[in-house]
């Protein structure tokens, strides 16, 4: 199925069902799909679970899908920052389950999911609280701690050029998660600074190539 | 370790006091060998990029996807796409390459890295590292890249002070906050003195403005001497 481009962010995040599992991508700001969150604000699904590497800064974007209580569970690496007051207040007082992964490990079970891979084996966190209940095994002489893909049902994602193939490229770290994310929902949503010509990009240049990517929409603010 | 080889510089640098944050930064970087492939943690372990002279080779990575990482970004230069592990924005350098988060941590988690630099809770004088939590019943848990770093590059530094404001020591016997790794951390390098850990315990490198046995005896740790004396 080829890619939609969207008129709007609004139509971008059309029909994302209640109790999806959402991948966001992003690291800080840079590559953080802002526009594809408000409009999922005001698009009203809830009880989400959201995979992403933080649990929301300021007000804004992530933070605020938080504090309007839509988001029922977040799987990240790093949820506790200066400005993350609105995921601490939900944490402190017990209306959002957290679970936290290595961010090495985060990156690898998306892209496990992305690649058809059951589980993989990781030395990350052996001997460490994050690796308790999991199996683990000795290989190499080294204890190694069985992971699990993350799949996600929608991934909101952050770009800086899309074609009319949906061929992605990025911009500096703005790439971070994109990726990755882009390869392991069932829905792939991106946001781009530009869309441009079939033939536009130069194909030794896609990082994401088009068929993973299922809908686009050009947005004016810095992605 | 043979003593009848070249003779080793004095254990001890007595006449002065500890190392200040920028002398600990600058003992770190000269550890770090020509053509390094390194990554720096977030807070105190960035000040090293300081003191890397220029022309050695070093290439910095950031795990959020960067090699050839430049120096902090000014006024003018600020550009949102383009930060470190920190958030802080940052400029790149002529060959630089940029990569996806799967990407970056394969290259750590697969030994490509030949070492990084991170602060610490405690570290353990077989090697374990504790960085990320203090346990607390309250406190948030947020790991980061920590774990990955920890056992992902082929020498992990630590920097830190050696002891708390309280005075109590940071390299211990064993790590009473939760773990970030197990048996990684090959050096420490602190205000009073500079460490190898492993499976043979602590090892005492040099001290500064310390003497060896005042050392030992405010860590109350089992210790040897590089000097073997």
């Amino acid at each position: 199925m080829s890619v939609r481009a969207c008129r709007d962010p609004d139509e971008a995040v059309a029909g994302i069902e209640d109790g999806s599992t959402i991948l966001v991508g992003g690291f800080g700001m840079a590559g953080m799909p802002a526009d594809l969150i408000e409009a999922l604000i005001r698009q009203g699904a809830t009880e989400l679970t959201v995979v992403s590497n933080n649990a929301g800064n300021g007000d804004t974007g992530l933070a605020a899908l938080l504090d309007k209580g839509r988001v029922r569970r977040i799987v990240c690496s790093f949820p506790r920052q200066s400005d993350s007051w609105v995921f601490d207040r939900l944490y402190h007082e017990g209306r959002i389950d957290l679970e936290v992964v290595p961010q090495g490990t985060l990156a690898e079970r998306l892209r496990a999911a992305g690649a058809g891979i059951g589980a993989f084996y990781s030395p990350t966190g052996a001997g460490t609280l994050l690796a308790e209940g999991k199996e683990t095994r000795e290989i190499a002489g080294r204890t190694h701690v069985l992971e699990y893909p993350i799949k996600g049902d929608v991934a909101l994602i952050g770009a800086h050029r899309a074609d009319g193939m949906g061929n992605l490229v990025y911009r500096k770290t703005a790439r971070n998660f994109g990726p990755v994310m882009a390869t392991a929902a069932t829905t792939v949503v991106a946001q781009v600074h530009e869309i441009v010509d079939i033939g536009a990009l130069d194909p030794e240049a896609v990082v994401t190539p088009g068929i993973y990517v299922d809908r686009v929409v050009q947005v004016v603010s810095a992605a | 370790m043979n003593p009848t080889s070249s003779p080793l510089p004095p254990l001890e640098h007595l006449g002065r006091g500890p190392l200040t944050e920028d002398e600990m930064a600058a003992r770190v970087a000269r550890d770090i060998p020509h053509g390094s492939y390194v990554n720096l943690g977030i807070g105190r372990p960035t000040l090293v990029a300081d003191h890397l002279p220029g022309g050695a080779g070093v290439v910095l990575h950031t795990e959020n996807g960067m090699l050839n990482m430049g120096p902090a970004a000014r006024d003018g230069q600020i550009d949102p796409d383009l930060i470190n592990a920190g958030k802080i924005p940052v400029t790149e350098l002529p060959g630089a390459a940029y990569f996806h988060h799967a990407d970056s941590f394969a290259m750590m988690r697969g030994g490509h890295l030949d070492i990084c630099v991170l602060g610490a809770f405690q570290v353990s004088s077989a090697g374990d590292l504790a960085n990320w939590h203090t346990g607390a019943a309250d406190a948030i848990p947020a790991v980061g890249g920590a774990m990955d770093l920890a056992i992902g590059a082929k020498r992990v530094f630590v920097m830190m002070t050696l002891f708390t404001k309280q005075g109590v020591p940071k390299l211990v016997p064993e790590c009473t906050y939760p773990l970030t790794g197990v048996g990684c951390v090959d050096r420490v390098y602190t205000d009073f003195a500079t460490f190898q850990v492993g499976p043979g315990g602590a090892t005492v490198l040099e001290t500064f403005g310390i003497p060896y046995d005042d050392l030992a005896q405010r860590l109350g740790l089992a210790l040897s001497r590089q000097d073997g004396t």
